[in-house]
């Protein structure tokens, strides 16, 4: 392994430690009503999310879903304004608007954390759109799950980006659940990936647990995006730990041990027993661990120090300029 | 100065813009075949790239639209009949509305998305939507329903020019209207402010859209009954100019609004709502609203016509009012 193979490799590992400390304390302040509203955490599907971005730059664009935490921090996000916006404050990402379900950093090339699923696909399709149009080269990925490919959002926005040849790469992290119901039962095809036969997509099925194989499958989905040969469809094969947001769905499904299963095939854990194998020093790793550590829980006293916004701030963003205040407001 | 029409007001308006600014684009529909006539002569002055054809996918396209516009783009979408805009209502209310909200100003998104409202010509129900009002109830969004060529122009070119997303409704009843022009290319009508279009004394009629001239007709013959009529046109509902219609009703004493909609959570509901909360004082008889029976729109000519607003129920009304006030008076 070169030198700078090794440092991309650590930088990997580096950002799925990041995404997993970073859920693993929210969920632990959560728990303890720190965290307002729902919490859908991505754990167990760190190396989709953190493959895919590496094969992106910094400016290409991404759009992603509710399950929102996992997809910025793989992009290069800094945790700081993402754990504020899970405390609903007002130095957030999103200012305290967006929460949980939104964390989207515009400045790592995010267009958005939807919650309505499937409705991410025609805005990819439209920001590569864009791109295509200014001639600047970039590519835009969207994340959705294995639920979303039921939406007519989503075959729409494929069918346009087939038939303009547009610079997008559709990820879809099949974690084998929409909510309880298992693709299984709701997705005719045995591979999702088939899907984008329908129209005219390359596919490419990859082991979602392995951030290599997914960082090579979506590289191969760039490559084409960028030299006009438009898009490609991913399926990441993955699993996510927790219910479909924490503590919310122990009743409604019992999943046995297969969640212990999928354990064993943690994405960090394989990643991290790669690198040890090609020589990379225990203690190397350590460090990574450790300095993420420090980083998520400076982010959390970051989001503690900081300020709620203030109830005015209620009223900016709904158009560039802010709405007039209503008087029991002010009052 | 030239005398032109509703339609070719808003094909001068978006070549204009489409001119003036390369991130300005069209798609939608047969845009090419221009079914209307708003984009004569577009691919020959601008080419296939900036003059797109979509498939039938409206949540596709005006989904793709709000994509591009968050990576710089600022297009106009045309989705020809109001009553479209219905399979793209999740990235209407979801995308399109929220998203500057929800990632806190992070995202702009500058576009506007036309459509007509296509009544009174025995489309039947699903082609005839008046749906303006709808879209006013979740924030967010700007919403323009001009009435006459000169406001279309004016009002479309600064809807192209805004930062944030415009609904442009076309009331088609109005297409073959005429305006003198101005010819200055920066020619801007900005949103949100109202016009009185015509002036009176006795009774304000806040008109939309098609509403307008309906107002101006039965001003005309009401002003030979010696009953002054003030004719207010918001032209916009989404910023609503407040002021020009308490202005109005303050002066007159009554009030008539006159929505092409159904009546139930119209804009002319809301503007009727507005009065009586804020000019209450002001009112000598109850605001009264016309709008458009509380039935679908049926196919056969004979009996959809009288469902809707009309001179005649504005003059009967207009009479009514004023008569009150001197029930009132005594």
């Amino acid at each position: 392994m070169t030198d700078g193979q090794n440092d991309r490799s650590l930088e990997k590992y580096r950002r799925m430690q990041r995404i997993r400390q970073f859920e693993d304390l929210a969920e632990a302040i959560h728990a303890q009503g720190e965290i307002p509203g729902a919490l859908h955490t991505y754990a167990g599907q760190e190396a989709s999310g953190v493959g895919a971005c590496m094969a992106l730059n910094t400016e290409d664009y991404m759009v992603g879903t509710h399950r929102s935490h996992g997809h910025p921090i793989a992009k290069g996000a800094k945790l700081r304004p993402l754990m504020a916006e899970l405390l609903g404050k007002a130095t957030g990402i999103c200012k305290g608007k967006g929460g949980s379900m939104h964390l989207s950093d515009f400045s790592v090339g995010s267009l958005g954390e939807t919650s309505i699923v499937g409705s991410g696909v025609p805005v990819a399709a439209g920001a590569a759109l864009g791109s295509k149009m200014q001639g600047n080269g970039r590519v835009a990925l969207c994340f959705f799950g294995d639920g979303a490919t039921n939406e007519g959002a989503f075959h729409e926005g494929l069918n346009i980006a087939a038939i303009w040849k547009l610079p997008a790469i559709f990820v879809c992290e099949n974690n084998g659940y929409a909510v309880s119901t298992p693709a299984s039962v709701a997705v005719p095809v045995k591979d999702i990936a088939e899907r984008a036969k329908a129209y005219g997509m390359p596919s490419i099925i990859v082991d979602g647990q392995d951030v290599d194989a997914v960082e090579a499958a979506v590289a191969e989905a760039v490559e084409r995006a960028r030299t006009g040969g438009g898009p490609t469809f991913v399926e990441t094969k993955t699993y996510r730990y927790a219910d479909h947001a924490v503590n919310m769905g122990r009743i409604l499904l019992d999943r046995g041990a297969e969640v212990d299963e999928w354990r064993e095939r943690d994405p960090l854990k394989l990643y991290r027993a790669k690198l040890i194998a090609a020589g990379t020093a225990a203690d190397i790793l350590d460090r990574i661990e450790k300095e993420v550590a420090d980083e998520v829980a400076d982010a959390l006293q970051f989001a503690r120090d900081s300020a709620y916004p203030t109830q005015e701030e209620a009223f900016d963003d709904v158009f560039v300029d802010r709405l007039p205040i209503p008087d029991f407001i002010k009052a | 100065m030239a005398k032109v029409t509703f339609l070719e007001a808003i094909r001068q308006a978006q070549m204009e813009e489409m001119t003036r600014d390369e991130r300005v684009f069209i798609m939608g529909e047969d845009i090419i075949c221009n079914v209307f006539g708003t984009t004569t002569g577009f691919v020959e002055a601008f080419g296939t790239e900036r003059v797109r054809d979509t498939p039938i996918s409206e949540n596709g396209f005006i989904g793709a639209a709000a994509g591009a516009s968050m990576v710089g783009m600022r297009p106009i979408v045309d989705a020809t009949i109001s009553s479209f805009l219905y399979p793209a209502m999740d990235q209407i209310m979801s995308i399109i509305a929220k998203s500057r909200y929800i990632y806190g100003g992070q995202a702009r998104l500058p576009l506007v998305i036309r459509s007509c409202l296509f009544y009174g010509n025995s489309n039947a129900a699903q082609h005839s939507d008046r749906n303006y009002s709808m879209f006013m109830n979740v924030p967010g969004l700007k919403i323009m329903v001009p009435s006459t060529a000169y406001d279309m122009k004016g009002m479309l070119k600064a809807a192209v020019r805004d930062d944030d997303p415009v609904l442009c409704f076309e009331d088609s009843t109005c297409w073959t209207s005429k305006s003198d022009m101005p010819d200055d290319p920066d020619f801007l009508i900005p949103l949100g402010k109202g016009d009185i279009k015509r002036e009176g004394t006795d009774l304000s009629i806040i008109a939309i859209g098609g509403g307008v001239p309906l107002a101006l007709k039965a001003a005309a013959t009401l002003a030979k009954e010696g009953i002054s009529a003030e004719v207010v046109d918001p032209r916009s509902l989404v910023p609503l100019d407040k002021e020009i219609i308490l202005r109005s009703v303050r002066k007159t004493g009554r009030a008539i609004t006159v929505d092409p909609a159904h009546q139930s959570c119209s804009a002319g509901s809301e503007i009727a709502a507005l009065i009586a909360e804020h000019a209450f004082s002001s009112l000598r008889g109850p605001v009264l609203r016309i709008a458009t029976a509380e039935t679908h729109v049926p196919f056969s000519p004979l009996i959809e016509k009288a469902l809707y607003p009309s001179a005649e129920r504005i003059i009967d009304a207009a009479r009514r009012l004023v008569g009150a006030r001197e029930t009132v008076d005594a």
